[in-house]
């Protein structure tokens, strides 16, 4: 168990600033994940926390301890790698207890705990098999019983789960979940899949251009996204520039183009003239026919563009009559209806005053 | 010859992955004419007459490589007992010995060093007696080794010379199955404990030995057959297997050197064979 701080790291490639003055605490027995775009920073942070690279600025502490100086090799920290890396001329056996053997443990203690580890990823049967002759979701598992065979304090996994295929991937996410739960180590995670991010996280970190835009739960980081990057990178939804024409009684009054005026949630050190997005989740919209949702605050006229049928869900566009366009998701809920609504048809749409919010 | 099946082995890899592709392709698109088939024999007789009569002249009952009187392997006996033969071959089988060990060490460290640093300047250095003509380098050794040196030429100087024009080539093979290999199987290794020691001990050189090997042995093959650069490094005293079949087709092209050269043909297509078991892709299906 332990606790990682990153204190004012930087890292510059040339002219190029990869990680760009980041501060983070990742808590003792913590799934923490680094999200962002490729470039972001993410993998840099990691080959630092592993010991690859070394920050030109700032301190990585673990449990309070310097890492700097402590070469990949003597941290205890393992890495789980985006290709496995997997020695290919040893067996399931021999890579699982490579670390072990590397850290000249007893032969019995040797045995033990690299049985208990295959045991744990239910891989006790493939011991004398070569990495070859494993299929891709085999591969993860001995992969994540190598990294957490000899204990470290600390796991990293670098896109784990990007070479699996969908379905498959979604198994290890749960496997990955309980196992972290079993052992108690600490994760660090980096992808740039934001349902995984989702799905595996107690906290994340969403970084762009090197730096941290947010740090949280996952369902604030959904609900509650601080800025348009994050709002956008997690989840789809609709942004429509805004104005704040003034801030009353804990709601901000917009101007939004094509909306009119519209009532959203405060946010903090907004003024009135500020320009920015109003913003909705298109899982928040709702259409209904002419006449309906009209209790609900806001409510437009608008007509079907376009739709995409996507089995348990379909993305409706319906573009408003004053001109904007909404994208809005539902469920296929009903029964042998694949559509509620088609192309051409005259709708309205509407959410919960809450629903929305203003983003700069 | 032999140069080109080295540098072939170190591009091993990438070439017969396309070559298969290519004649895949072949297959379904076009029918090969008889006139193909006829260009490609005259290539092959062209290739390998003259290595095939030497081989059947060396069982030829007549001291003459004239015309074919009957089966023997009277020449062989006649070797076996040629003294000057036996100390030649000898002498050859310790340069090419001691070179190739030699050289698979150092050549093998320029592997990795070029891989590792990848400088373009070092692929150069280590490259450059593979590329330069032979002539030159056994010029250049020559008076290297009396003028700068003041060795006296034999032994010495002869495995100097081999291990000098060996090292590229098994450079070459060692980088090459570097290069095919995933880099982040060396940072696992290290991320999970290894010192550089034990990361080279248990990784590195476990996954490049199959280079190694093929390496060592191309030297061999280099060094056993090498006339050139020997000839100008050997000195007066010392005789090779490839400089004594000279000497002796200065006098007369007996059968003898016949079976001599078929012997040593056979070694050298063995290794080859051997070493082509050996190179890079060998495990290819276990990465």
């Amino acid at each position: 168990m332990a606790r990682l701080e990153l204190k004012n790291v930087t890292r510059r490639f040339g002219d190029f600033v990869a990680v760009d003055d980041v501060s983070l605490t990742i808590e003792s027995g913590e799934f923490f994940t680094l999200l962002g775009p490729s470039g972001c920073g993410k993998t840099t942070i990691l080959r630092m926390i592993a010991g690859f690279d070394l920050p030109d600025a700032g301190q990585i502490l673990l449990d309070g301890q310097d890492l700097v100086d402590i070469p990949a090799e003597k941290r205890p920290i393992h890495t789980v790698f985006q290709s496995y890396a997997l020695f290919p001329h040893l067996t399931v056996a021999d890579n699982v207890a490579f670390p072990l053997k590397m850290a000249h443990r007893s032969r019995e203690e040797i045995r033990s705990m690299m049985q208990e580890a295959l045991e744990r990823v239910r891989l006790a049967g493939k011991a004398d098999a070569y990495p070859h002759e494993l299929s891709g979701g085999e591969k993860q598992r001995v992969a994540l019983a190598r990294g957490l065979v000899n204990r470290p304090r600390l796991l990293l996994l670098d896109e784990s789960l990007a070479a699996l295929d969908a379905k498959l991937r979604e198994e290890m996410q749960v496997e990955l979940i309980n196992l972290q739960r079993d052992v108690g180590i600490t994760f660090v995670f980096v992808t740039h899949a934001q349902v995984e991010a989702l799905a595996l996280s107690h906290r994340i970190a969403v970084m762009n251009l090197g730096r941290v835009e947010q740090v949280d739960e996952p369902s604030r980081l959904y609900g509650f996204p601080r800025n348009r990057f994050v709002a956008d990178f997690i989840g789809n939804i609709n942004m429509i520039a805004a104005q704040v024409v003034e801030s009353v009684h804990g709601h901000l009054r917009l101007t939004a183009a094509g909306l009119g005026e519209i009532v959203a949630p405060t946010l903090n050190g907004v003024t009135s003239g500020d320009k920015g997005v109003y913003a909705i989740r298109p899982e928040q919209v709702r259409i209904g026919m002419h006449g309906e949702l009209t209790e609900l605050k806001n409510h437009f006229e608008g007509t079907v563009h376009s739709l995409l049928y996507q089995g348990d869900v379909s993305v409706y566009r319906v573009r408003l009559a004053n001109g904007a366009t909404i994208e809005a998701l539902l469920p296929n809920s009903a029964p042998g209806r694949a559509e509620l609504f088609e192309a051409g048809d005259a709708v309205k749409v509407g959410w919960r005053h809450d629903a929305g919010m203003f983003l700069r | 010859m032999l140069k080109q099946i080295a540098i072939r082995l170190g591009r091993q890899k990438t070439t017969t992955k396309s070559l298969v592709v290519r004649s895949a392709g072949h297959r379904l698109t076009e029918r090969r004419g008889p006139w193909l088939w006829a260009a490609g024999l005259a290539a092959y007789a062209f290739l390998y007459l003259p290595l095939t009569i030497v081989v059947a002249y060396s069982f030829n009952d007549s001291r003459l490589n004239a015309e074919w009187v009957g089966f023997t392997l009277h020449w062989y006996r006649v070797l076996l007992e040629d003294e000057d033969m036996l100390v030649a071959a000898g002498n050859s089988l310790f340069i090419a010995t001691v070179a190739s060990l030699a050289a698979t060490v150092l050549g093998t460290m320029a592997g990795i060093a070029m891989h590792r640093y990848k400088l373009k300047v070092l692929t150069f250095m280590v490259l450059a007696p593979v590329a330069m003509p032979e002539i030159l380098l056994g010029v250049s050794l020559l008076l290297f080794f009396i003028q700068v040196l003041n060795l006296t030429l034999g032994l010495l100087s002869i495995v100097l010379a081999h291990i000098t024009f060996s090292i590229g080539f098994v450079a070459v093979i060692v980088q090459a199955r570097l290069a095919a290999m995933d880099e982040s199987l060396f940072e696992a290794a290290r991320d999970l404990g290894a010192s550089p020691w034990q990361t080279f001990r248990h990784v590195t050189f476990p996954l490049i030995l199959p280079a190694v090997i093929a390496g060592g042995l191309m030297a061999f093959t280099l060094s056993i057959d090498d006339f050139v650069i020997t000839f100008f490094t050997a000195g007066v005293g010392v005789q090779t297997l490839p400089l004594r079949i000279y000497s002796m087709i200065k006098i007369a092209v007996t059968p003898e050197v016949n079976a001599v050269s078929t012997l040593l043909m056979l070694l050298t297509l063995s290794l080859t064979v051997i070493a082509s078991r050996f190179a890079p892709d060998v495990l290819k299906g276990k990465s």
